[in-house]
């Protein structure tokens, strides 16, 4: 999205966008006046646009580590050295029902595989995954009866990051890359190819699904 | 660690007081004194050891399998005992081939031998007969084989280098 800004010049340019302010509140600004000052303060856009611009900017990742890119990834998450929350995405969320991003940080063992997919189906739409590091891409040095061979065998996978373990700036750029696959081609046809689309698992019990709790109510929110 | 002749006293008490058969052979090698025992006397000697020796051993610091292929029996089950007082050790070893891979429990007299049976179990497929509980304990319980035997395929998947790229053609494809 283009946003523009037009740089100001210190306090006094301030003061006059003040008093321009004041002035179309009061209904005094008419013609070529008005017309600049709304020109300045208003932007068009497409409604998806915007809505991939607030997901991009507000990625929760799943606190999740699986190896021993997992002390990397919280390295990157957490400390102030690295920061990301210059992305928006430091705010973790230990549940995947309230998370976006699941980062697969480690080699994920054939054990470990059916619980990370069953993780993944729990997150909500939309929902995005890193690999990070060489074993989640492709298991690595881990070509043997125990490790699976790359997670994209059972997740769709949207950036690999490569790495033993991979740098914490590596891992920044994986995450700014995601960001701009959210912000260009959000959908690459890969959930379908991993059926991947309406797995969501209902936490309700059984007699609940369905109810007219679910239904909105007339007349205002319900409570 | 007892030395040649300790060995041989420890080999010699053990034969006189549980079977002339169990003990199979000792062995020194490079400073550790193994004692080879016949699986089916693996926990009458180990419950000698720990409690009716002279110098016992009471504890039981590592307990995992080995294969050993070519050879017949090919199977090893490794015992390493550990006297804290005297600060000294002691290995027990036994063999069992794949038609009879059933060595008895020693769960009763060390219960830290409850994981390590398992992971014995769960790689190798050796039964400890009288476990609690003989089921696997790293792999998913579905898995079928035993990965650690030396015959089990490597798994994984052909790594493309250059040297091996002409035994993989138009991979590119």
């Amino acid at each position: 999205m283009e946003v523009t800004r037009t740089r100001t010049n210190g306090a006094a340019d301030m003061r006059v966008r003040g008093l321009k302010a004041q002035q179309m509140l009061r209904g005094e600004l008419a013609g070529k006046d008005l017309d600049e000052f709304v020109e300045e303060r208003l932007l068009f856009t497409q409604l998806e646009t915007a809505q991939n611009w607030a997901r991009k900017n507000a990625i929760f990742p799943l606190g999740f580590g699986l190896a021993c890119c997992a002390i990397e990834m919280i390295t990157v998450i957490g400390s102030p050295r690295n920061d990301l929350a210059r992305f928006g995405a430091e705010a973790i969320r230990f549940t995947p029902r309230q998370a976006d991003l699941l980062i697969l940080s480690g080699r994920v063992s054939i054990k470990m595989a059916p619980i990370i997919r069953r993780l993944y189906d729990q997150m909500l739409e939309p929902k995005w995954v890193i690999a990070m590091g060489a074993c989640s891409s492709s298991a690595g040095m881990f070509n043997n009866y125990a490790v699976v061979q790359g997670a994209d065998k059972f997740l769709p996978v949207d950036v690999y990051v490569p790495g033993c373990p991979p740098r914490p700036e590596a891992l920044i750029y994986g995450i700014m890359k995601l960001q701009d696959k959210i912000m260009g081609t959000p959908d690459m046809g890969w959930r379908e190819r991993y059926q991947a689309y309406g797995t969501e698992e209902d936490a309700r019990p059984e007699a609940l699904r369905e109810s007219p709790l679910d239904q909105e109510e007339p007349g205002g929110p319900r409570a | 660690m007892p030395d040649a002749t300790g060995l041989e006293l420890i080999a010699q008490r053990v034969r006189s007081s549980v079977a002339d058969e169990a003990v199979t052979g000792t062995s020194y090698f490079r400073g550790r004194a193994t004692l080879e025992v016949a699986p089916h006397a693996v926990h009458d000697v180990l419950a000698y050891l720990q409690a009716g020796d002279e110098e016992p051993w009471d504890a039981l610091m590592s307990l995992h399998g080995c294969d050993y292929l070519p050879e017949e029996p090919r199977f090893g089950i490794h015992y390493e005992l550990l006297s804290m007082e005297r600060t000294d050790r002691l290995n027990v070893k036994t063999r069992v081939g794949l038609d009879n891979a059933n060595v008895p429990t020693v769960v009763d007299l060390f219960p830290t031998a409850d994981f390590h049976e398992r992971e014995a179990y769960d790689m190798f497929g050796v039964v400890f007969d009288g476990h609690p509980d003989m089921r696997r304990i790293l792999l998913p319980e579905d898995y079928t084989g035993y990965p650690q035997r030396r015959d089990f395929p490597m798994g994984g998947e052909p790594v493309l280098f250059t040297f091996n790229e002409n035994k993989y053609p138009r991979w590119y494809d």
